[in-house]
């Protein structure tokens, strides 16, 4: 049992257990936490895979940003839990039936199927390479527009989630743009002739008298 | 399982414990509208995994980051996933003061 097949196995475990706490987490702070581990567990585990982009893309996406987001809801909804553990473990044993049955189903099938495959000697000119620069290679060449149209998504994304949680302020006193730009002279003034109905004082002295 | 040498099944045993575990806890927290996102972003790991895991062990040297890609792109969707999901999750609490799921019944589907 070399180093690798160790880290394997701890990562693993890790991993497994965390997501086993997140679904069973009383608080959903603490999924949200024990999620984080989840995933940090996984980025491990795609090191040893040798996709070390894409584990650090792992931490930063979803440590980094998505959880965080997740946190904040948490902590934003002022939630009763104790209303959602109502009749939690009621339907555990269904559930449990069917997790284990879709975990042996996929064992059995890919444990033997797939053991006998070992890791393919890598290329030495790839490993000088570099799992960023080979993947960056690929996704700016042969995945480009795939690329773009996933920057789109993006793109959509922020601007449905800040048009759905955009509120307007009730009590700004802000200016209509449109309005103001359409206003015309006739509207914004009234010249009105009327007479004086007061005589100038007749004392005044003409400026640039004497001092 | 033996101890030997870590074989592609190994991983992918994992992902599809991890799968069957977000499976579990899709049907536990039925009630509960975050934690029923944190098991689909489970789900969306387990998928991950599989995916580096088959990337990792291919045999044809040309055709091996195009796993690892895929599983670029699906984070991206992951990332947008979540991020509208939540904010959802938020003008739905506004609106109605809970996110249980047995009390978001006005349709009557």
């Amino acid at each position: 049992m070399n180093t690798t097949t160790a880290l394997f196995y701890v990562f693993s475990g890790v991993l497994l257990f965390a997501a086993f706490r997140v679904i069973t987490a009383r608080s959903a702070v603490h999924a949200a936490l024990f999620l984080v581990l989840a995933f940090f567990s996984a980025a491990c585990v795609w090191m040893l895979l040798r996709a070390e982009f894409l584990a650090i893309a792992l931490v930063l996406v979803y440590v980094g940003a998505v959880m965080v987001l997740f946190l904040f809801v948490v902590m934003m909804l002022d939630i009763n839990i104790d209303a959602f553990r109502e009749g939690f473990w009621q339907h555990f044993p269904v559930a449990a039936l069917v997790g284990v049955i879709i975990a042996l189903e996929m064992a059995a099938v890919l444990l033997p199927g797939f053991r006998l495959i070992d890791a393919p000697v890598a290329d030495a000119a790839a490993l000088k390479m570099g799992n960023t620069k080979l993947l960056g290679i690929e996704v700016y060449t042969k995945y480009l527009y795939p690329l773009q149209i996933a920057a789109v998504l993006l793109l959509v994304a922020i601007i449905a989630a800040i048009a759905l949680t955009l509120r307007k302020r009730k009590d700004s006193k802000y200016v209509n743009a449109t309005q103001q730009l359409k206003a015309t002279k006739s509207e914004r003034m009234r010249i009105v002739q009327m007479k004086a109905t007061l005589a100038p004082p007749p004392d005044i002295a003409p400026r640039g008298g004497k001092r | 399982m033996s101890l030997g040498p870590i074989t592609l099944g190994h991983y992918l045993s994992v992902g599809a414990i991890l799968f069957a575990l977000s499976v579990i806890g899709i049907f536990l927290n039925r009630k509960n509208l975050i934690v029923l996102l944190m098991a689909i972003e489970l789900m969306l790991l387990a998928v991950n995994l599989n995916f580096i895991a088959f990337s990792h062990y291919l045999p044809i040297e040309a055709d091996r980051m195009g796993g690892q890609v895929f599983v670029f792109f699906i984070l991206t969707v992951a990332a947008a996933e979540s991020a509208i999901g939540l904010a959802i999750l938020v003008v739905l609490f506004r609106n109605r003061s809970t996110i249980n799921v047995d009390e978001l019944d006005e349709l009557k589907g």
